[in-house]
């Protein structure tokens, strides 16, 4: 009988003093970001998808089309062409694409990379209906960050 | 266990999951039932199969290094350094204390964010929903403290072979200290609000008793083991990389029932941090990469490292055959082991208790399946 009744007590106790620490709470600034509303700014090491390096004294990319990227990639993401264009002596870059459907941002691609000509990009908002969507040309987006 | 005539005639059975939350995963547990008393559970793997040993042996060793990460995705570090030491003790690659230092830092970080997520996901499963509000907002903090250096939040990839992607900088240490300052504050609300709570005791104590037996019949290992009261942690029993350097003690259990396996993982967490600040103050200026050859090559042998992740003993296995694929590579993941014994263990029981114990193995499912 009296273990009982000093169980109800200890019990009734620890429930208070749980109750205690979420009332405590109620008074601490608020932690949580209303995300779509408010964004947090994000590390400048987070690793999205890739992105080629702007070359800001040449306006232009620095990959030498090489195809170390395509050769380290575990997951045969990314596609690259190189062409010889007249009047140039080495091969400039015609095409780059990434299939980031099956990039797992292992970053083999922008370690292999010779000339540093890769960068990981800060986006993170990704979101489409389509697969297609995530077969980003990279070319293009540097033509579009060209000034 | 009491049976009356109708339940004895009206045995059932019970899907619980695939997609069951307190499974934690895609996982299958066919439940034969009287009334509202489990007869026999039955675990059925497969769900998420994914061929990552196969995988393993189609690529070079270096194309793995994502894969690793993925098999458990809680606690991915440590994952990616068994593998990374695999191959290095394998090729002879000498690693850099320095980098040695950061690998221990930050897969002790990784194991107390994974803990911390399982306190809170099992008292979740408890039915009380409050725990997993404060363990989230801890292991945010070591969240964004391993993405400022690893550049991603979940499935890192920042080992490499002869040491690692990143160096660390001050900014790092810094946050890692505060961090720990606040965790050790934030360990009496946990203890309040959690290890004291009556309702938590009455549903974790004495329920799921694994004697240390049975416990070595199953193989278990990790804090399931030591929940049992054997004292076997690959850090202190079979020590890699730097950990015999750390002064820290290995939490064991008394009678092996869930509040003892979740005991035994609240100190763990404690001496994950005394590790931490250890390796903090020691941390050594030097070099974070070796020199490592473009192709390794894996020579003719076998070869097998172990370590401790946050469910237990995690080892590799690999057989090389002179080229830079591996011939063979065997996965030992600790959750299979500790699942295996719920089929004895849930005999007669009641399904709320059942659930308490699946919880407490503290299971993840990608690694089972691998």
């Amino acid at each position: 009988m009296k273990q009982y009744f000093s169980e109800i007590y200890t019990g009734g106790k620890s429930l208070v003093e749980g109750l205690g620490v979420t009332f405590k709470a109620l008074f601490q600034p608020i932690v949580t970001v209303q995300y779509p509303r408010e964004e947090i700014d994000i590390t400048p090491n987070y690793r999205g998808h890739i992105d080629l390096v702007l070359d800001p004294e040449k306006n232009t990319f620095l990959c030498i089309s090489c195809g170390m990227c395509e050769k380290a990639c575990p997951s045969d993401c990314i596609k690259i062409k190189g062409e010889k264009l007249e009047g140039e002596k080495k091969k400039t870059l015609v095409l780059f694409e990434l299939d980031f459907t099956k990039c797992s941002l292992c970053g083999a691609c922008v370690e292999s990379c010779p000339k540093d000509a890769l960068e990981f990009s800060q986006e993170y908002n990704l979101a489409a209906f389509s697969r297609e969507a995530f077969h980003f040309d990279i070319l293009k987006r540097l033509e579009e960050r060209r000034t | 266990m009491l049976e009356s005539d109708f339940q004895k005639k009206n045995r059932f059975f019970l899907n619980m999951g695939p997609q069951h939350p307190s499974t934690h995963g895609v996982l299958l547990i066919v439940l034969e039932m009287s009334g509202e008393y489990v007869l026999d559970p039955q675990p059925v793997l497969g769900f998420i199969h994914r061929m990552h040993e196969k995988m393993a042996e189609s690529r070079p060793c270096q194309s793995f290094m994502p894969n690793t990460a993925r098999m458990d995705y809680v606690c991915a570090l440590p994952y990616n350094h068994g593998y990374v030491s695999l191959v290095e003790r394998k090729a002879g690659i000498e690693v850099p204390r320095r980098a040695e230092y950061i690998r221990v830092i930050t897969s002790e970080l990784n194991r107390v964010a994974s803990h911390l997520l399982w306190l809170g996901a099992y008292l979740l499963d408890l039915g009380a929903f409050t725990p997993i509000l404060y363990g989230f907002d801890d292991r945010e903090h070591i969240l964004d403290i391993l993405e400022d250096i690893t550049g991603s939040r979940l499935t890192y990839c920042y080992y490499r072979f002869g040491g690692v992607n990143q160096d660390i900088d001050d900014k790092f240490v810094d946050s890692t200290r505060a961090f720990i300052k606040r965790l050790r504050k934030r360990f009496v609300i946990y203890e309040k609000l959690v290890t004291k709570n009556i309702i938590f005791i009455k549903r974790t104590e004495n329920i799921g008793i694994v004697s240390p037996d049975m416990a070595l019949r199953y193989g278990m290992t990790g804090p399931n083991l030591r929940g049992s009261g054997i004292a076997y942690d690959v850090r202190k029993n079979e020590p890699y990389s730097i950990y015999p350097e750390f002064d820290f003690e290995v939490p064991v259990g008394e009678q092996g029932d869930c509040l003892d396996r979740y005991m035994v993982r609240v100190r763990e967490m404690e001496q994950s941090l005394r590790i931490i600040e250890q390796a903090l103050d020691r941390l050594p200026e030097g070099p974070v990469r070796a020199k490592v050859p473009k192709n390794i090559k894996l020579s003719p042998g076998d070869c097998n490292f172990a370590v401790e992740a946050a469910r237990g003993e995690l080892s590799y296995y690999l057989v090389g055959d002179g080229t830079g694929v591996p011939y063979r590579l065997k996965v030992r993941v600790p959750s299979y082991s500790n699942l295996s014994c719920l089929p004895e263990l849930g005999r007669g029981i009641l399904l709320p208790d059942l659930v308490s114990i699946l919880g407490s193995f503290d299971l993840v499912i990608p690694e089972m399946d691998r």
